[in-house]
């Protein structure tokens, strides 16, 4: 009960339903005072014109002291529904007329209600008011009201001058009309009206009540309802949790303004927690690395003195050769967990990538085997030596096959690797790294990335506001999140930090006509693209000019089960797993950072349950 | 000071000490050990020895604080640093507080002999230019030492500021008279990244040994020296000019520079 008094709900509905309350009672109050009183009215206008009438009618009988004939008027009067008595009373008090013949010739007393408005005082009043003249009584308890009028008779000159010489000149007031009307008519209306205005108060208060309480609930209790769950949501550290809110009132923002605050939130912890975690595989590796550093050290100085002191021993020295080698290799996977801990870069010598490869396929051989995985190797022999650091080259090569050995399962598949030297030319494949403003502003966003490439962040502004454009960083491949397909005539394409504008003048695109932008690439010239997404024209003349590029492609393919379409774009991104508690996710966003490293490109292909495809370019020279 | 030693190994690892006591007693060397830094303290008052072999890492009391010591002790002997933590920051910081080498773990059995031969090497050198102090024989000239604006990276590599921004970088000659004379340089490649306290290059002495130089700063190679590469005379005759090595362009050289030891110094 307690907890229902403290909701705004009822709160808001308590407070209207009072002063609806109070509005409409000092509202019935007045109508019914006024109603009364003039129903009130009324019935004293009537029984003073019944008065006038009585007195009137009876003057005549009166002069000619006809008794019979003025007793026949009363009675008849008298005999009318609402009228009680009527009563013709003397100077002396007497009743000399009556409704009822029982009453006359009986006194009346001076301190009866009836004579009370003139006997007051002393000396009684010669005249009166009409209001004065009007009493209401009840004669006894419990009866109906009773709407006394009294009228006086007053002396006249046709009073004194009559053939009886009742009346003498000198009497004011000859005797008082008493007329009681019983206002029981008039009680049960007044009742009857007074029950429907409040029957009407009560009514209309609650139906405020209900209406009130209606939209007060759908307006303030539901949503704020739905705010204080998903506060409780965000309290537990559901921070997925959003409001369905699509309305445009104050609550409405409140709401979405508490999914964007969530969504800010849970994109801080994320990036919290992988840098937290990036922090502790640094510490991990570092300490790894300083705890295998030692008992290595014992290995590689035994086994390279072993070495130097077995020349002599041709077997021997060959099978220790291995040991050192291997150790020495064991070394830089070391170094390399520490350099990845530090993010250094790679160390790279010319090699044969063929050579790499079969090397990968060497530690992985026996997994394959058992797994009856069936490995096709179709390697281009006349493939030119490649400067790469062969290490990490290594690893990738390992983890892509490991992955798709894990892809194919238990139940037997094929894994192919093909290697072939491409010629590409530059559009369509290659990486802007860095962009920049006029002002010199970095526009590579590395929140938003494109196929694991940081995207290139362009505002739009528009006289209606402004809107954010990921532009795709590879040349040519125009693959742009962006909800705007053709760029209007008064919006410009802007630097999101300082809003220089980035459109070219005077340049119209040479394929569609439409405006063209522009930023510069750091020691590789001005990037140039048409605004028409349907479009898709890009100039990159510095990169042109360079001609069709050599590249060696390798090709790793499996038909085990495939990436999912939605996964699919998010697989090189760091921590993403689909392997659960089997991985780390780190592996597939380490590969991407070692073949970046090389200025190289990875992508990927896959149909569910068909396979996937994972192809490498390495630029066979480094641009300049 | 009754006992003479060659070397001192100082590691908290037992097969360490095992490891580098059998290969310098090997090639006939007299070696001590110690456990910790303290103990070789304690043995370092009480015996002399030609050279010092000390790990970074140590409980309580580790190789920089070591090094101090020692320094701070006025012992001369040379201090070759090893470490399982081999971080550009320890390579260089060991060269900047005076030792004579940093040698990553692990390392093989010649790696850290040819370090300990340069070391002894360094070690005589030493001796003589004193020696050559008491005679008041200025005449001999042991070594040059490197012009005032170069850097140096410990006795080994030195590194000049060129104006357009680029820096030059090379071998001393104290380094080049620790080896038995050059018999063939081994250059990394144009473009190559070079790591501050990082092999950079390895030179071949007379005698079969390899001996790696440790990149001052680091880089981008933009030009080698190939007329060093073909006439290895040059670098003996002439190291601090004609006998530079790479050309780089560095990364970071402010910051580096000043962990690297200005040659004026050595003229004080």
């Amino acid at each position: 009960m307690k907890t229902m008094f403290n909701k705004i709900g009822f709160k808001l509905i308590l407070a209207v339903g009072v002063t609806a309350l109070l509005t409409i009672g000092i509202f019935s109050y007045f109508n019914i005072h006024s109603h009364s009183a003039s129903l009130l009215a009324e019935v004293e206008l009537g029984a003073n014109q019944l008065s006038e009438t009585v007195i009137h009618s009876t003057r005549y009988d009166m002069l000619l002291n006809q008794r019979d004939r003025i007793n026949k008027i009363i009675t008849t009067i008298g005999e009318q529904p609402s009228i009680r008595t009527v009563r013709v009373i003397n100077k002396s008090g007497a009743i000399i007329y009556s409704s009822h013949k029982e009453d006359i010739g009986r006194m009346i007393d001076k301190n009866e209600e009836s004579c009370y408005a003139c006997h007051a005082a002393n000396k009684p009043l010669e005249r009166l008011p009409i209001k004065g003249r009007t009493r209401i009584f009840r004669p006894v308890q419990s009866a109906p009201r009773v709407l006394g009028i009294i009228s006086p008779i007053y002396n006249e000159e046709s009073c004194w001058t009559a053939d009886c010489h009742a009346h003498q000149k000198s009497q004011t007031v000859l005797g008082v009309l008493d007329i009681t009307i019983s206002l029981e008519e008039v009680d049960k209306q007044i009742q009857k009206s007074e029950m429907e205005i409040i029957i009407f108060a009560i009514t209309a208060v609650l139906a405020l009540s209900f209406i009130i309480g209606f939209f007060v609930r759908r307006w303030v209790v539901k949503p704020v309802n739905e705010l204080l769950k998903a506060t409780n949501q965000v309290g537990v550290g559901n921070l997925n949790y959003t409001i369905r809110d699509r309305r445009k009132d104050e609550l409405g923002m409140l709401a979405r303004s508490f999914n964007n605050m969530t969504q800010k939130l849970s994109e801080a912890r994320m990036q919290l927690f992988q840098s937290d975690k990036m922090a502790s595989l640094g510490r991990l590796a570092a300490g790894v690395a300083h705890e295998i550093n030692n008992p290595l050290t014992g290995v590689l100085t035994y086994s390279s003195f072993l070495l130097k002191r077995t020349e002599n021993n041709p077997e021997l020295h060959e099978d220790l050769k291995v040991i050192v080698r291997e150790t020495k290799r064991s070394r830089e996977i070391v170094k390399s967990l520490l350099d990845f801990a530090r993010q250094s870069v790679p160390k790279k010598n010319e090699a044969n990538i063929n050579e790499i490869i079969e090397r990968s396929v060497l530690v992985v051989e026996n997994q394959l085997s058992i797994n009856h995985i069936k490995l096709n190797k179709n390697l281009d022999l006349s493939l030119p030596t490649i400067t790469v650091d062969a290490n990490q080259m290594q690893q990738v090569f390992i983890n892509l096959i490991v992955n798709a050995a894990d892809a194919v399962g238990t139940n037997g598949g094929t894994i192919s690797i093909n290697t072939a030297l491409i010629t590409l030319s530059p559009y369509g494949i290659t990486h802007i790294k860095k962009a920049i403003c006029p002002k010199r502003h970095d526009l590579t966003d590395n929140e938003y990335k494109i196929d694991g490439m940081p995207s290139i962040k362009l505002k739009i502004l528009s006289p209606a506001g402004e809107d954010i454009v990921h532009f795709d960083p590879v040349y040519g491949r125009n693959r742009h999140l962006t909800n705007i397909t053709e760029l209007k005539n008064d919006e410009k394409v802007v630097c999101p930090q300082c809003n220089t504008s980035l459109m070219e003048e005077n340049v119209k695109c040479p394929k569609c006509g439409s405006a063209v932008i522009s930023f510069d690439i750091p020691t590789q010239g001005k990037f140039e693209s048409c605004t028409s997404k349907s479009c898709g024209w890009q100039r990159w003349d510095a990169v042109d000019n360079e001609g069709k590029r050599e590249y060696i492609e390798i090709k790793l393919s499996d038909t085990g089960c495939g990436i999912a379409k939605e996964d699919l774009a998010r697989i090189f991104e760091p921590f993403f797993s689909t392997k659960g508690q089997k991985g780390t996710g780190l592996g597939l966003s380490v590969i991407w950072g070692i073949i970046d490293n090389h200025n190289g490109t990875i992508s990927v292909e896959s149909i569910i349950n068909k396979g996937t495809t994972f192809t490498i370019h390495l630029p066979l020279r480094q641009a300049r | 000071m009754n006992k003479q030693f060659d070397i001192l190994v100082i590691d908290d690892e037992q097969v360490i000490i095992d490891a580098v006591n059998k290969i310098c007693s090997a090639e006939g060397f007299k070696v001590d050990t110690s456990i910790d830094a303290k103990d070789a303290l304690e043995k370092l008052s009480k015996y002399s020895y030609k050279i010092i072999v000390c790990d970074i890492m140590m409980p309580d009391y580790d190789g920089f604080e070591f090094l101090d010591e020692i320094i701070r002790r006025k012992i001369t002997s040379p201090v070759i640093m090893t470490t399982g933590y081999s971080t550009v920051e320890n390579a260089v910081m060991s060269l900047y507080k005076g030792a004579i080498d940093f040698i990553p773990k692990p390392f093989t059995a010649d790696e850290i002999l040819n370090s300990i031969i340069r070391a002894m090497k360094y070690s005589e050198v030493q001796k003589m230019l004193l020696a050559s102090h008491i005679q008041e024989d200025d005449a001999t000239i042991i070594y040059v030492p490197c012009p005032a604006k170069y850097y140096r990276l410990g006795y080994s590599s030195w590194a000049e500021e060129e104006n357009a921004g680029s820096i030059l970088i090379g071998v001393t000659d104290l380094f080049l008279k620790t080896i038995e004379g050059v018999e063939e340089i081994e250059f990394q490649k144009i473009d190559e990244e070079i790591i501050q306290g990082n092999q950079c290059a390895s030179i071949k002495s007379k005698d079969g040994l390899v001996h790696n130089v440790l990149s001052p700063v680091t880089g981008r190679i933009i030009e080698r020296n190939e007329e060093v590469l073909k006439d290895v005379s040059i670098l003996e005759k002439d190291p601090y000019f004609n006998g530079w090595f790479y050309r780089i362009i560095p990364s970071e050289s402010e910051y580096e520079l000043k962990h690297l030891i200005p040659c004026s110094s050595d003229r004080l």
